[in-house]
């Protein structure tokens, strides 16, 4: 038999379970049939992403015909197959009940100390499949407790029941093996060889699949109840990946975050950043409205900071906004309202970070308003993909176990850049050299195989890194015309990609829509209830708009979620705010731009507000607030009071602008193309560099077990440049600014370039270097 | 019934390891005649002898080789399970000591016949004379031009390695073997698929027994009709026996299967003076064990079973009324505590379990309700674990009880020592330490 489904065919089978008949796909296990028709089989080593091992048996079924009883979680259905579970054979129940007394023989069964007590797969199910009774008497297994297979992750072995979910996660989901069982009988436990952690930016994701619990993290571990906890689904702030998690919290505070199951984007799984980096939405907020008299910032009242604020403002000359890579969508979309109708500028950016015109350019021809052109599924089944200035392991996560998923079913993956990275190599991922700041050259000079086997079912993937590296963006968009390739830009922020389709930037209204261009300004301005004559014209964006905050051209801010330190030119901004007229910040943390604005609002973290987040697939993830009675406002919520004292109505509400954004559906009108931009990479050795999941950013701050897992700071360098250098343990990198001096690692680097991270414990390349990405740089073997 | 002796025929010759010596009793004329004929044809010819495989299991070889899938572009694999570490068994190290051309001829010829190009032999690796005898063979075979490229001028390619285990009983099961054999951790497979088509390097394997492999040379040489005058119907052709315990004469006995244990237990001269046979098990630790009462049932695969046990290795344990039935068992216990692997739970806590409570009868502190108890875990292991370990390890009680239940009754009080002095079943019994 066959049935149609999206148009395609599928071929099935007929089956009985449980009396029941169903007409299932061919291949279909019975464990997900049961499930299917609401008939749960007990289960522990299964897991829907997995591959069977079939090793706990405590989801044994009788199938007519057959002597022995099978396991459901690895047996596939066949045609005419007549399945019974425990509810209509004895021969399954009996065996399910026994596998569960053995289950518990060496389980501790100290469930009132125990994380997982109260969500535990192993008491739900000796409650609902086992007997009543233990009959056995002797002595249990023990393990000195608890072990940590890494800094975040313990490992109580006593507790574990072999399923060996965690062992297959790490080998086929993440790619880091080093999670093994080891040793034999009912001393096999989990462990890694030679006790070394194991490494891994998933790790988290063991703890929540562990059916019992043996794997707990550091930071949840005798914390809570999960009775006493409250459960609200929300995505993840920290990057484009655009992740479904489940937020737990008690008494106000989050105690934990879960991976949420979204079969679409993240599947059951989290990086450890989203799991566990989440202090900081507690840790150290500002508290209330601050406003600067004589010199000092001083708490203030909302009207007094507000009327503060709207005075300021309009006092001041020409005004720029900027806000962060954070922002949802709709905060986002006020932001770009309230530039263009408030203060009446198209000064506007939300790419705090080396950004380019060329990028600019870019994200208006190929990304601004275009949604799922290219989505994870897609991933799966396309037949080359390309990662140029992009680095997927630490910069969008899921998007790198999504790319693990399809090499596994035969996609091919060429990386263009500096470093063979070990997240190339575990895409096995072919290699296009590239000195930094030099990819153009690489992309132009591709393998005619390569550029050949490129074609509408290929996917190219350009990162945000691209924007440093001149040239690289036009040649992609070259490349992505010729070959017919879908481009598919991935930025590391979460907020960034709603940014640009809420128009946060200079140059483009929401949507895409070219501010230049009439018919979108009036489309706009009928959305908006303005007069098209007054939006303004197209602004500054990226480096020149803070060097004309440093020049004093432009002489108010309203600057929100900026980090100066991810800035190039960070110091240029500090020195235009300290400059500027009049500066109102929206944080939610203290930082150098508060330390330094007239006047500071502090606003909502994602925990305190609904809103959505588009991730880098253009897809839109809504999330509501957590702590629904939270009495912070959103940063739309602050703009629109705002703009109320500056006698403008501006709606502030969260649910209206989204409603709003949507109406305005993407620009279907004329694009710009990328111009050709000149390639211009320096001479000599140039800087590599990128950040790494697990760094110093902010939002990490407050969970020292996390940080404990981030990989090394170090210089890469090639071996011929080892070998150059004289073979140093330590090697020195030298910018403009100053020097970094860190230990050695040989790696597979171009000899043109070194790579060290971007903002790791002592390797703040802006701070300490100067320079960023693919400029000069000047390195020596030894210490400065 | 006679013995005959085939494989061991010439084992008093010292030199039969050797090259020459192999050849000079007629080794490696089989391999000329199968060199120059159809390999297919060899695999009908294995077929129709019924040949069972040796390892235990009794599956008939003919019909594994023709679950190779010929012409598919892959590489395919012999692999010869020499890792013979079932309690009780001891007919493949012998073999591969006194005769390992035998083995190695069977090797190449197998390997032709399944097309393949690569074959290993993995030796219990708690045998380095054994590995070296092996070792030696395929040397002095390689030198001979017997492996290697073209072999005899027939185009056919064979590379032969020797593997030595590193001590899992588990790695004797054939999945695991493979598992061992790639580097990994020794633990069975999950099946489907099975190694005839994706096997060693995910590739086509046929995994045979020692014993098995060593029957090929001289089925090819002298034919389907002269190996179908021994054994029966459904067990055909002559079995390496290897009678262990107490006996005057313990060692091996070639003879055609359907000897009787009477008849075997002549040939290796009878009960040890003044001992009465209490109980013995036709091949190993993991078949059920037998009385006196079966002495005359013929030593064939289907007697056996119809006997509620199995031929199983064959490798016959002679136990005299000298030896606690509790002890035994508790032994063999504890043997497959240590060994399984761990993988599932019916075996890698069941094993932990009836151990325990086994040491208490042993102690003489079970009680009639553990009785029940212990009948009931091997009823929750059997059938339900993931690979035949679990299965041998819920054997041995549920038969002694079948024929014993008086002394696991009587160790409810008395231990196991006490109702059978230990040093009277020592071998030397006469020396008291
Ligand atoms: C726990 C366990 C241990 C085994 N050990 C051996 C062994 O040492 N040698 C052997 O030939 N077969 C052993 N077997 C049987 C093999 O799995 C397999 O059936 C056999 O090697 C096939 O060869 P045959 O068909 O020639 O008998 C063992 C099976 C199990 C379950
Ligand atoms: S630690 Fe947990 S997930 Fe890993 S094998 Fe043990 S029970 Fe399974
Ligand atoms: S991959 Fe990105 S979105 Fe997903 S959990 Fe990690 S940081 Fe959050
Ligand atoms: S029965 Fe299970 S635990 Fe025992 S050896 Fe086999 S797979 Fe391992
Ligand atoms: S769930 Fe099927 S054997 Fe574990």
């Amino acid at each position: 038999m066959t049935i149609v489904n999206h148009n395609e065919k599928i071929d099935t089978v007929n089956v009985v379970i449980d009396g029941i008949e169903m007409e299932v796909p061919k291949g279909t296990l019975v464990i997900r049939a049961a499930e299917q028709i609401g008939i749960e089989i007990p289960r522990f080593c299964d897991h829907p992403l997995l591959t069977p091992v079939a090793a706990c048996r405590a989801c044994l079924i009788e199938i007519d015909g057959v002597p022995k009883p099978q396991p459901a979680c690895a047996q596939v259905l066949s045609e005419g197959m007549n399945v019974r579970t425990q509810r209509s054979s004895e021969m399954a129940r009996i065996a399910q009940e026994g596998v569960m007394e053995f289950l518990l023989v060496n389980h501790p069964l100290d469930c009132p100390v125990c994380d997982k007590g109260g969500e535990c797969p192993l008491q739900n199910q000796a409650m609902t499949v086992g007997r009543p009774d233990s009959r056995f008497e002797g002595e249990k297994r023990t393990f000195p407790k608890p072990i940590n297979v890494n800094a975040e992750i313990l490992l109580d072995r006593e507790r574990c029941v072999s399923c060996a979910r965690c062992t297959r996660f790490a080998e086929e989901i993440a790619g880091d093996a080093s999670l093994e069982l080891l040793e034999r009988g009912a001393q096999q436990q989990v462990g890694t060889a030679n006790d070394e952690p194991f490494d891994s930016y998933f790790s988290g994701n063991v703890v929540q699949i562990c059916p019992v619990g043996a794997l707990t993290s550091a930071s949840y571990r005798f914390r809570s109840r999960p009775f006493d906890l409250v459960s609200v689904p929300t995505t993840c702030e920290h990057c484009a990946s655009g992740c479904s998690l489940r937020t737990d919290y008690r008494r106000g505070t989050v105690t934990r975050r879960l991976a949420w199951d979204d079969p679409e984007v993240n599947e059951d799984w989290s990086c450890d950043k989203g799991r566990f980096a989440f202090a900081y939405l507690a840790n150290g907020r500002i508290e209330s409205p601050l406003i600067r008299e004589n010199g000092e910032l001083r708490s203030a009242s909302w009207p007094e900071a507000m009327h503060f604020a709207a005075a300021g403002l309009a006092a001041a000359g020409t005004s720029a906004v900027l806000v962060g890579g954070r922002a949802t969508v709709e905060d986002a979309y006020a932001y770009s309202k309230f530039a263009r109708i408030v203060l009446g500028t198209d000064n506007l950016d939300f790419r705090a970070r080396a950004s380019s015109t060329e990028e600019a350019e870019f994200l208006a021809a190929h990304v601004a308003g275009r949604k799922l052109d290219v989505t994870y599924t897609d991933i799966e089944t396309a037949s080359q993909v390309l990662l140029i200035g992009f680095e997927p392991e630490d910069e969008s996560p899921i998007l790198f176990l999504r790319l693990r998923k399809g090499v596994k079913r035969g996609v091919s993956v060429h990386t263009v850049g500096p470093l063979y990275s070990l997240g190339s190599e575990k895409l096995s991922a072919h290699w296009v050299k590239a000195k930094a700041g030099s990819e153009a050259h690489a992309i132009s000079g591709l393998d005619s195989e390569i550029v050949g086997a490129l074609d509408s079912n290929s996917i190219i993937f350009v990162g945000e890194r691209a924007a440093a590296s001149p040239g690289a963006l036009s040649a992609v968009s070259r490349l992505g015309s010729q070959t017919g390739a879908r481009i598919a830009w991935v930025p590391r922020r979460a907020g960034e990609r709603g940014a640009l389709d809420a128009g946060a930037i200079a140059g483009l209204l929401p949507g895409g829509r070219p501010i230049s261009d009439p018919t979108a300004r009036s489309e706009v301005a009928q959305a908006w209830n303005i007069d098209a004559d007054s939006l303004p014209n197209v602004g500054l964006t990226g480096t020149e708009l803070v060097t004309a905050i440093k020049q004093g051209s432009t002489s108010a801010l309203v600057i929100a979620g900026v980090d100066p330190s991810d800035l190039p030119n960070g110091d240029e901004l500090i020195a235009g705010i300290e400059n500027a007229d009049f500066v109102v910040a929206l944080e939610n943390h203290h930082s150098e731009i508060t330390q330094r604005a007239s006047v500071v609002f502090p606003v909502a973290v994602v925990t305190e507000k609904s809103g959505s987040f588009m991730n880098w697939e253009g897809r839109s993830k809504p999330f509501s607030a957590a702590f629904r009675e939270a009495l912070t406002l959103t940063d739309a919520g602050v703009l629109s009071m705002l703009a109320s004292a500056m006698n403008v109505q501006l709606n502030g509400d969260t649910r209206a602008l989204r409603k709003e954004l949507n109406s305005l559906v993407p620009w279907s009108g004329p694009r710009t193309d990328v111009n050709n931009h000149e390639v211009h990479a320096p001479a000599g050795t140039t800087l590599a560099t990128w950040r790494l999941l697990i760094d110093s950013g902010v939002m990490q701050e407050g969970e020292p077990h996390l940080a404990a897992t981030a990989r090394p700071s170090v210089v890469a360098v090639s071996a011929a440049m080892f070998e150059q250098l004289g073979k140093p343990e330590v090697i020195t990198v030298t910018g403009p600014k100053g020097s970094i001096t860190l230990p050695t690692q040989v790696a597979e680097v171009s000899n043109e370039s070194v790579w060290l991270p971007m903002n790791s414990p002592e390797s703040h390349i802006y701070a300490q270097l100067g320079c960023g990405y693919g400029q000069a740089v000047t390195v020596k073997g030894g210490a400065a | 019934m006679k013995l005959t002796p085939v494989i061991t025929e010439h084992w008093d010759d010292p030199e039969l390891y050797t090259l020459d010596g192999y050849k000079s009793h007629g080794g490696y004329e089989a391999l000329a005649k199968a060199l120059t004929s159809d390999p297919d044809s060899i695999i009908a010819t294995v077929k129709d002898s019924g040949l069972r495989g040796r390892g235990g299991a009794g599956f008939p070889t003919g019909l594994k080789w023709s679950f190779v899938p010929q012409n598919d572009g892959k590489p395919h694999y012999l692999v010869v399970n020499a890792d013979e570490s079932e309690p009780g068994a001891c007919k493949d190290i012998p073999i591969m000591m006194a005769n390992p051309h035998a083995l190695l001829e069977g090797v190449i010829i197998s390997s032709f016949a399944i097309r393949a190009n690569h074959a290993f032999i993995y030796i219990r690796g708690e045998v380095p004379a054994a590995i070296r005898k092996v070792a030696f063979a395929v040397k002095q075979a390689r030198e001979a031009g017997l492996i290697g490229k073209n072999i005899q001028g027939s185009g056919f390619d064979l590379e032969v390695t020797v593997h030595a285990g590193a001590g899992a009983y588990i790695c004797g099961e054939e999945t695991a073997l493979l598992d061992s054999l790639e580097g990994y951790r020794g633990q069975p497979r999950l099946k489907p698929p099975f190694p005839a088509v994706a096997g060693l390097y995910a590739s086509p394997t046929v995994i045979n027994n020692v014993e098995t492999i060593a029957n090929i040379p001289y089925i090819i040489d002298r034919g389907v009709d002269w190996f179908r005058q021994f054994g029966t119907e459904k067990s055909p052709g002559f079995k390496v026996f290897a009678v262990s315990g107490h006996v005057q004469r313990p060692g091996i006995y070639e003879a055609p299967l359907g000897i009787t244990m009477r008849e075997l237990l002549d040939f290796a001269g009878g009960m040890r003076p003044g001992a009465e046979l209490k109980f013995w098990l036709p091949g190993g630790s993991s078949v059920p064990m037998l009385t006196a009462d079966h002495l005359d049932l013929p030593l064939t695969y289907e007697a056996m079973v119809e006997a509620g046990s199995m031929l199983g290795t064959g490798t016959p344990m002679i136990f005299d009324q000298t030896v606690s039935v509790v002890k035994a068992v508790t032994r063999w216990l504890e043997f497959y505590k240590h060994e399984s692997c761990g993988k599932c739970t019916p075996c890698r806590e069941g094993t932990y379990w009836i151990t325990g409570v086994l040491e208490k009868f042993e102690h003489g502190n079970g009680t009639t309700g553990e009785m029940e108890t212990l009948t009931t875990l091997c009823g929750q292991i059997a059938g339900r674990s993931f690979c035949a370990l679990g299965d041998a390890a819920a054997t041995p009680y549920p038969a002694a009880i079948k024929y014993f239940s008086d002394e696991f009754t009587a160790a409810t009080h008395t231990s196991a020592d006490e109702q059978f002095d230990p040093v009277a079943s020592y071998v030397f019994s006469g020396v008291r330490a």
